[in-house]
């Protein structure tokens, strides 16, 4: 997919037109199915615009969904650039999610934040990966599908934590499969907290301090993928693993380091959800993002500063969505899906319809270029 | 700003249409992942606010959750915007609820399926296992192979406390009786997926089966699918379902959530509402099971007369039903 078409783009034109042309004919799709409902598009659009942005609460709001995304959305893309398409986000955050939960549970009340936060992201990464590693195994050594095994392993991940949930690790006597609260060691301060504490007002948000992780993790990712000989070879083995293993690079390796990786990165979501939200391990508290961060990725080209602005648009896609369909009674939930699915659609699955045309009048507004 | 003026338009177009004052009485619902059209459990809970909007002419604001997050902000939302007295849908909102009345102490809450101690909370709880109890009579009863079913949607505590009470209603009538059960899944998914649960409910059919109890929210209506393909029974859940099958429904399994929503709205009109907990069960009509013309031919009156029985032992304490949620 790095390869370039025959109508090439020159490079900032690739990375800002064309997302920015195909996210216009997503809106605009999106417009027409607001108009057959028999509402207004351009109301829709506004209170779509201002439940993301309108103020500081809704763009905290937006900003934790955002968080989410950007940690599966780079787990999905460091494995698509060793070639490997990673579909077990989802199973490898929960699974993450136990491990800072169970952190979290044990040693909440012994360790205090500076010490207990540190060991807990351990703990998720450390989960997520191992979850990881055994697909990652499977496609290395024994030659099973990777794409087929981490599918199965969400399942064998949503099993798995339904079965402790209700059997193990809930609170005697309530109905909700929940755990016990974390101590208050085992919590990530809320932005708005921390702000208080300096004297500043803040809107009530989820947003904490994992949004500060997660930005730090994409810059990482950027440094290890261009900076550093591991990145080196997951690339090399991406692009060409014949001339990648004629260099001395070992693709079995390279599988099983990424996708421990990846898992990892996935098993961050539990620190925004579990440590920053919930305080507590809940069932499903993954709800759907590690797919999505499939088509993050795949929107934000794999690149850090890609994926980064990717998942602020699902951010503010989810945020104003829940807005839309609490100020329009007419929008359902399912219509916000169809609006989020044209997204993915147009910006994911037809990123090249545009390509062509766009190159054309490039082509005609440069001569010189051509 | 935006925010403000939106608020005043729709206060504006509250004043024209309702008399009411919107700051004396202003309603919401907050339904959970099911959403409100699951033919099943929050289905009942819309139609029990929309009972109320009928009568009274008094709309409310609905939310339907479709991510754990947006529980605590929905709940929030709503006390935002102006709402006094805003119902929970389901046992999962119970911690975000906590959170929420705490903050707005002068909106009132009631909540379904789950219990906060809270002064501005009421909490509304059922005994499943009652109810469960009379359909596993009913199934045992209209069984010839001796043998039934249970389908429960994901494997937590509120389904085994269904699964549990139907178990002993069924031995209660036949004790060689034997139950098979199975669970459609280990996500929210196994609430809405008819296909797993029309292909589980074949399976059960194939080892003996002859009635199929489904509690398991919108997936219960491939269950019920499967029970007319094969020409066998099966007992709905939640909502009155009989007609969804006729004449392959034996009956259902009501839990008059309805009811609840519309008294909760009424009673907060009326300024009546209390907080504290309201416990549901057969004594009091809150679960129970469902006649109609559509099951009239299936539930004898030999059956029924067996049926009303028990139903007066279990109110009376003669006949004790095991709750799952205590046992533990």
């Amino acid at each position: 997919m790095s390869a370039a078409p025959p109508s090439s783009l020159p490079r900032w034109a690739d990375v800002v037109v064309l997302p920015a042309a195909n996210l216009l004919a997503a809106f605009i799709l999106s417009g027409l199915v607001v108009v057959a409902i028999g509402e207004n598009p351009f109301q829709a659009m506004s209170i779509l615009v201002t439940g993301a942005f309108g103020n500081a609460e809704s763009i905290g709001y937006t900003l934790y969904y955002a968080t989410n995304f950007v940690f599966t959305g780079l787990a999905v893309a460091i494995a698509f650039h060793a070639g490997l398409f990673n579909i077990g986000g989802e199973g490898q955050a929960y699974i993450g999610g136990l491990g800072v939960g169970l952190a979290c549970l044990w040693l909440g009340g012994l360790l205090p934040a500076p010490i207990m936060v540190p060991v807990a992201i351990l703990a998720g990464a450390a989960f997520g990966a191992a979850w990881a590693t055994v697909p990652a195994y499977l496609q290395a050594y024994r030659g099973s599908h990777i794409v087929i095994t981490t599918i199965m392993f969400n399942f064998i991940a949503a099993s798995v934590m339904t079965y402790l949930m209700v059997n193990v690790l809930i609170k005697p006597g309530q109905q909700s499969p929940e755990s016990h609260e974390f101590a208050a060691a085992a919590t990530l301060p809320r932005l708005h907290e921390m702000a208080e504490s300096f004297g500043l007002e803040m809107a009530t948000s989820p947003l904490n301090l994992a949004f500060v992780w997660a930005l730090l993790c994409a810059g990482w990712y950027h440094l290890f993928l261009w900076r550093t000989r591991w990145g080196y070879e997951i690339r090399a083995v991406g692009a060409n693993e014949t001339a990648a293993i004629y260099a001395g690079i070992s693709p079995a390796r390279i599988t099983i380091l990424v996708m421990a990786i990846s898992g990892a990165l996935a098993g961050f979501v539990a620190l925004n959800e579990l440590m920053g939200v919930h305080y507590r391990i809940i069932l499903n508290f993954t709800g759907g993002y590690g797919f999505v961060g499939i088509a993050v990725a795949l929107i934000g080209r794999n690149r850090a500063l890609g994926i980064c602005l990717a998942s602020l648009l699902f951010g503010a896609l989810y945020q104003g969505g829940s807005e839309l369909s609490l100020d329009m009674p007419t929008v359902t939930r399912e219509l916000v899906v169809v609006i989020q699915g044209l997204v993915i659609l147009f910006c994911g699955a037809l990123e090249n319809v545009f390509r062509g045309r766009i190159a054309q009048l490039f082509r005609r507004l440069t001569p010189a270029a051509a | 700003m935006i925010r403000a003026s939106f608020a005043a338009l729709s206060l504006a177009a509250l004043a024209f249409t309702t008399p009411v004052s919107p700051a004396e009485f202003s309603a919401a619902v907050v339904f959970d992942m099911g959403g409100k059209f699951d033919k099943s459990f929050n289905e009942a809970a819309y139609h029990g606010a929309e009972r109320f909007k009928k009568e009274t002419g008094i709309s409310y604001r609905e939310f339907e959750v479709t991510q754990e997050a947006q529980r605590d902000q929905g709940l929030r939302n709503m006390a935002r915007r102006g709402a006094n007295m805003i119902i929970a849908i389901g046992f999962a909102q119970a911690t975000p609820l906590e959170k929420v009345a705490k903050e707005y102490k002068h909106a009132r809450f009631t909540i379904i399926d789950a219990v906060v101690d809270l002064p501005n909370v009421q909490s509304v709880v059922f005994k499943e296992h009652e109810g469960s109890f009379l359909v596993g009579m009913a199934a045992a009863m209209a069984s010839k192979t001796g043998k039934v079913g249970f389908i429960g949607g994901m494997d937590i505590p509120l389904i085994r406390k269904f699964a549990l009470g139907y178990v002993e209603g069924a031995k209660y009538v036949n004790p060689a009786a034997e139950v098979f059960q199975n669970m459609t899944g280990t996500t929210p998914a196994a609430w809405n997926d008819p296909t797993k649960g029309g292909e589980l409910a074949r399976s059960q059919f194939d080892r003996g089966a002859d009635v199929i109890y489904a509690a398991a929210g919108g997936t219960g209506i491939g269950v019920l699918q499967a029970a007319k393909d094969n020409k066998k029974l099966a007992i709905g859940v939640d909502s009155n379902q009989n007609h969804l099958q006729p004449g392959f429904v034996l009956t259902s399994m009501i839990k008059r959530v309805d009811v609840a929503v519309y008294e909760a709205f009424k009673s907060a009109k009326d300024n009546k509402w209390k907080g504290g907990v309201k416990v549901l069960g057969l004594k009091e009509d809150g679960v129970g099971y469902s006649m109609d013309e559509h099951n009239k031919a299936l539930i004898t009156a030999d059956m029924k007369a067996k049926l009303d029985a028990a139903r007066a032992d279990i109110i009376a304490g003669k006949i004790k039903v095991t709750d799952y949620m205590a046992k533990k």
